[in-house]
C-alpha cells in the first residue's frame, strides 16, 4: 500500500495529540509534543523516499549510477530535529521552573496567578 | 471544563482532523515515486559545485540563509535556558558529592571518551563529504564530554568544562557564520552566497565555503549543547533550595 508511510504519520501526529491534551504531567506534556514532532520526520522521509534509493552523499558513489532519495526534505528534516531538541529544552527549563514555583507539574492544578 | 466533556471535544476535533489527514495522504504522490523535481535540481547543483553530500550542500550553500535561521533558534533557546535555570535568590550551591563509580564503567568511559570525542571532530570535519555535518557531530562531542561525568564524578566533569568559555564559544561560532556570510557580500557575490573556488570533489578542501560554515556550526552546536546540560545538572546536582548564601 503505497499511502501507509504518510498514514502512520498522521496517527503518529494525533496519538502525539492525545496525549498532550490528556496528560496530567507537563513533562509528560513535552514528551508528547516530541511524539507530534517525530511525526513530521516520518512524512517528510516518507515523501523524499524514492524506490530502491540510497543516501544522497556522492564520496562513494557514480553520479547517476542509483537513484537517491530526495536531498531537500532530509535537509528539512535535519533542521526539524535541530528544532524540536532546542524547544524541548526550553520547555523542560520552564517546567523545572514550575515546578519550583508552584510546587506541581499537573496542568490542572495551575490555574490561579503567582507573583 | 470536566474532564469528561474535554475528551469529548477532543474526540470530535481529533476525528475530524483524522479525516482530513487521511483525505489528503490519498492525495500525496504515491510513496517511493520517481518524480522529485527539486531534489534532482539540487543533487544537480550539488555536484557543479563540487560537494559530495548533497544535504551539506543544501544546508551550507544553496540554502544558507536557512540555516542562519535555524542557528538563530538554536541560540536563543539556549540563551532562554540559561535565563530560566539561573540561580535565584532563595537557592544556594550545594557541594556535589562524589560517588562511587563501579570499576568497568569507570575503564568503559576513559577509553571511550577520546575515541567520542575524536569521531565527533571526524565527522564535523568531514561534514561536505559524508553523512554527517555540523550540527551531528557537535552534539557527538558535546554529550562525549559528558561520560567523564559517568566514568569519573561532577568535579571532573566541570575541570574539562569551563561554562563561561563554552558560552563565549557558542556566541563566537554564531558570529562566524554571520561574518562568513558577509564575507560573502564583500567578496562581491551575496549575503551567505559561495565566493570561494570550490576545489576538488571528495577531498577534504571541496566546496568552497561550506566547510567554513559546517565548522561554524559544528562548534556552535558543540558549545550549545554543553552550557545546556550544564544548566539542567546544576539544577539536578548543585542547586538547592533554601537560604544559605
Amino acid at each position: 500500500m503505497s499511502v501507509l508511510p504518510y498514514l502512520v504519520a498522521a496517527w503518529v501526529f494525533l496519538v502525539g495529540c492525545y496525549g498532550l491534551a490528556t496528560s496530567r504531567n507537563l513533562i509528560h506534556a513535552v514528551g508528547c509534543l516530541a511524539v507530534c514532532q517525530s511525526a513530521t520526520y516520518v512524512l517528510l522521509l516518507a515523501v523524499g523516499y524514492r524506490n530502491g534509493g540510497t543516501a544522497p552523499v556522492f564520496s562513494d558513489l557514480k553520479p547517476g549510477s542509483r537513484p537517491v532519495v530526495d536531498p531537500v526534505v532530509q535537509a528539512l528534516a535535519l533542521t526539524d530535529v535541530v528544532v524540536g531538541a532546542t524547544v524541548t529544552a526550553v520547555l523542560l527549563a520552564l517546567v523545572l521552573q514550575i515546578s519550583k514555583r508552584h510546587g506541581t507539574v499537573d496542568p490542572d492544578e495551575l490555574s490561579e496567578l503567582r507573583g | 471544563m470536566t474532564r469528561r466533556v474535554r475528551l469529548i471535544v477532543l474526540a470530535v476535533g481529533g476525528a475530524g482532523l483524522a479525516a482530513l489527514l487521511v483525505a489528503a495522504c490519498f492525495c500525496l504522490p504515491g510513496f517511493g515515486g520517481v518524480r522529485h523535481p527539486y531534489g534532482d535540481r539540487v543533487v544537480r547543483a550539488s555536484l557543479a559545485r563540487h560537494t559530495a553530500n548533497t544535504i551539506a550542500s543544501v544546508n551550507f550553500d544553496q540554502r544558507a540563509f536557512d540555516t542562519l535561521g535555524e542557528m538563530s533558534i538554536l541560540f536563543a533557546s539556549v540563551l532562554g535556558t540559561v535565563v530560566l535555570l539561573r540561580q535565584t535568590r532563595d537557592e544556594h550551591r550545594a557541594e556535589p558529592e562524589p560517588e562511587e563509580v563501579a570499576l568497568p564503567v569507570r575503564r568503559y568511559a576513559l577509553v571511550v571518551l577520546p575515541v567520542a570525542v575524536l569521531t565527533g571532530l571526524y565527522v564535523i570535519a568531514h561534514g561536505q563529504l559524508s553523512p554527517g555535518g555540523g550540527f551531528q557531530g557537535g552534539v557527538v562531542v558535546a554529550t562525549a564530554l559528558h561520560l567523564l561525568y559517568l566514568g569519573a564524578d561532577y568535579r571532573a566533569l566541570e575541570r574539562i568544562r569551563p561554562v563561561g568559555s563554552y558560552e563565549a564559544g557558542d556566541a563566537l561560532a554564531a558570529s562566524a557564520y554571520l561574518v562568513l556570510g558577509l564575507a560573502g557580500a564583500v567578496a562581491g557575490t551575496a549575503v551567505l552566497a559561495n565566493f570561494l573556488p570550490y576545489g576538488t570533489f571528495n577531498t577534504l578542501s571541496s566546496g568552497g565555503t561550506v566547510p567554513l560554515l559546517n565548522a561554524a556550526i559544528g562548534m556552535e552546536v558543540a558549545c550549545a549543547v554543553v552550557v545546556l546540560l550544564a544548566r539542567f545538572l546544576d539544577q539536578a546536582v548543585e542547586i538547592e533550595k533554601g537560604d544559605g548564601k
